[in-house]
């Protein structure tokens, strides 16, 4: 087995945690690999220095400050429960303010007799809907505008009611 | 019979504030020893330490016991190191063997034990260039090697703590290790003296 692929399994057997089968390849590689012999021995010489480095002690005042840390901790709130799942509160904020939002865009609540009223004046737009074109269109016939200005009384006494036309045919 | 940690930390939960000091008292000075080895400074490994009790305890009500307690522990712990690493909010002394000095500052001399007179100073110069040259590593790669080193965790614990599987685990210790063989080759060379006398050997 080469070294690269060794390598992995070298901590495992230096440090005793390695299986029976690792245990068996690393040693027979080692045997024949003056390098990894090396390399194994300086790890575990590395391990000797690293295991002089001595540890620490904590501070005497370690615990007190810990329970007055615990001690002066606000108290949960009843809307504690959101504070561990602020994605979670911030999603059903936000789901609120959508349906506040899209509930004010429908429209507003009608009562019976406002629909009815409502009905009665489209039904009377819809009758006069003939009326309403036939007067779009003549307002805006052009060829009526340019007739010569003789022939205009005589269309608008056609157009007149008879009181209102005395000299009828005069200009004929 | 002795509880275990996962029995005093359901018992927190059930509200025995006793079982808390309990496992603060056995957490208290392993917890702070891996965040000493993982930010340098004791009053910074302090702090979080005290950050990691406080949330255990906060999260006493939440917790179910779906690994073992260390995990968790070391686990809270380790994120907090990393993202206080990562804020810069501890920044620290790092050590590089292979830094060049400036020019009015002394070469780095590596500390021998029959140069110095002074023992203790030769001792914490050593301590020192180790603490530095595990400060050197990568995050995870620290982290694997403090836990593994100094709070002689198996792969598959470490591995959980770390979130990779037990031959990613190996492959980043024996990059760690190799790593701080290299940086640390003067403290772990074999003496001039057991050298010079297996070279005698052969001779003869």
């Amino acid at each position: 087995m080469s070294c690269e692929k060794i390598s992995n399994a070298l901590i495992a057997y230096l440090d005793g945690r390695a299986s029976g089968d690792e245990r068996f390849v690393v040693e027979a590689h080692l045997k024949l690999c003056a390098a990894c012999q090396e390399r194994a021995e300086e790890f575990r010489r590395l391990w000797n220095v690293m295991a002089e480095v001595p540890s620490v002690e904590p501070s005497p005042a370690f615990d007190a400050r810990l329970r007055q840390r615990i001690a002066d901790a606000p108290k949960p709130k009843f809307w504690g429960w959101m504070i561990p799942a602020p994605r979670f509160a911030l999603a059903l904020a936000l789901l609120v303010a959508l349906s506040v939002w899209v509930g004010g865009r429908q429209p507003r609540s009608v009562n019976p007799q406002n629909t009815a009223a409502n009905s009665e004046e489209q039904f009377r737009m819809i009758k006069d809907l003939g009326v309403l074109e036939n007067y779009d269109v003549l307002s805006n016939f052009d060829a009526l505008s340019d007739l010569p200005a003789s022939a205009q009384p005589a269309q608008d006494q056609q157009q007149k009611p008879p009181s209102d036309a005395p000299g009828s045919g005069s200009g004929a | 019979m002795a509880r275990s940690d996962v029995q005093l930390m359901l018992d927190v939960k059930a509200g025995d504030e006793l079982s808390f000091e309990l496992l603060l008292h056995k957490y208290r000075k392993p917890l702070v020893n891996f965040l000493c080895r993982m930010v340098r400074d004791q009053a910074v490994a302090e702090d979080l330490a005290q950050e990691v009790f406080f949330r255990v305890y906060r999260a006493r009500k939440e917790y179910s016991p779906s690994a073992k307690f260390t995990t968790w522990l070391f686990r809270i712990a380790t994120n907090l190191a990393l993202n206080a690493i990562r804020d810069g909010r501890y920044r620290q002394m790092q050590i590089s063997i292979d830094a060049p000095a400036a020019e009015d500052e002394p070469a780095f001399q590596l500390p021998s034990r029959e140069a110095r007179a002074d023992d203790k100073l030769i001792e914490r110069e050593r301590n020192q260039m180790i603490r530095g040259a595990i400060l050197t590593l990568p995050e995870k790669q620290r982290v694997a090697v403090v836990l593994h080193k100094y709070h002689d965790m198996d792969y598959a614990e470490i591995g959980k703590i770390l979130g990779c599987s037990e031959s990613a685990l190996k492959s980043l210790l024996f990059r760690a290790y190799e790593t701080l063989r290299v940086q640390l080759a003067l403290l772990v060379a074999r003496p001039a003296a057991q050298t010079a006398g297996e070279g005698k050997r052969h001779e003869l």
